[in-house]
């Protein structure tokens, strides 16, 4: 199935769950935090909300950063 | 004991310090811990999906020993910068964030009002905001109304060095806020961190004047001593400016008078 995954498309065997899909993508997901569907979610919740076709996926973690950025996320 | 005292948390250090620019992780470490800072400020950003070596940045930081406090820098909307705050609060250990708008790249000034009124969700939502804002009087009052935690006027351009430009509103902001001000950008040197902390400041935040400097470990340590400094002048209270001089010595029993 086709998502969309940190602003790009993205194309992985579905539906799971998004506890599934940070392990298939070797992220631990102890050190990020996950938006889906512009809903952010708790990190208990990764087990029970599945990510299905056409979904909107954010996974962001801290980068080192307070002041000069020049990149803008996309909104 | 001199303590600083943000929302429900006290801090004997009135330094925070950020984690941008530096040029190599070790060096990070090294200049947080000359700088004797108990906060470290870092940004949300999107993890890199095609390239899984690179290390947290968490793998550096000792949470044990620092607070950390995650920013929404780079955010150009109050909807941006209040989505990047829930996804930090997600993705760290507390409910504080460094609140950035920003108006204008090429200045990085703060748009005040996305700045109200996304303190304004914030607040409602439970978070600590500590906005970075304008060197304006106005501006903080309404973020405090908002509810702000703290207000954090700039002292000159984020990354710009200049040093405190405007330093009756730095005074002003004192005089009438009732929560802590913290000067955020503009430092570029131990004077500037000191002579902020000498109009009042209750604290200062940097970066770039610590990471960008020669020698980011020694700099880390002028700007502790630095902040410390003028927080002492501070509080001791300087005397009058005087238009002419006044001896220090006697002026009896002077030899050959």
């Amino acid at each position: 199935m086709q998502i969309t995954l940190n602003g790009d498309s993205y194309e992985v065997a579905g539906p799971l769950t998004v506890a599934e899909l940070l392990a298939r993508l070797d992220i631990d997901a102890r050190r990020v935090a996950v938006e889906h569907n512009l809903v952010v979610l708790k990190h208990d919740a990764f087990h029970r909300t599945t990510v299905q076709e056409g979904d909107e996926v954010e996974i962001v973690n801290f980068v080192g950063g307070g002041w000069k950025e020049t990149r803008r996320a996309k909104g | 004991m001199d303590l600083f005292t943000i929302a429900d948390k006290t801090f004997s250090s009135r330094l925070i310090v950020g984690t941008g620019k530096y040029s190599s992780p070790a060096v990070m470490v090294q200049a947080h811990e000359a700088s004797g800072a108990e906060m470290i400020t870092v940004a949300v950003r999107r993890v890199n999906i095609s390239d899984r070596t690179k290390e947290s940045l968490l793998d550096f930081i000792d949470t044990s020993k620092y607070f950390i406090l995650p920013n929404t820098a780079g955010c150009y909307t109050a909807d941006e910068a209040v989505r990047t705050a829930r996804l930090g609060r997600e993705a760290g250990l507390s409910n504080w964030v460094k609140l950035e708008v920003i108006g204008d790249e090429r200045t990085l000034f703060p748009d005040n009002e996305a700045l109200i009124e996304a303190t304004r969700i914030l607040v409602r939502e439970g978070f600590v905001v500590l906005p970075y804002t304008n060197d304006d009087p106005i501006a903080c009052r309404k973020l405090e109304d908002a509810g702000a935690a703290a207000v954090m006027p700039l002292g000159a351009p984020i990354g710009s060095g200049l040093g405190i430009q405007n330093p009756n509103n730095i005074r002003i902001i004192r005089e009438l806020a009732r929560v802590p001000m913290i000067v955020d950008a503009g430092v570029g040197t131990a004077s500037d961190a000191a002579f902020a902390m000498e109009l009042g400041a209750d604290g200062v935040l940097m970066n770039t004047a610590i990471a960008g400097a020669h020698d980011p470990v020694a700099m880390a340590q002028a700007m502790k001593l630095g902040v410390r400094a003028g927080r002492l002048a501070f509080l001791a209270g300087r005397i009058p400016r005087k238009m002419y001089a006044n001896a220090s010595s006697p002026v009896e029993g002077l030899v050959g008078r």
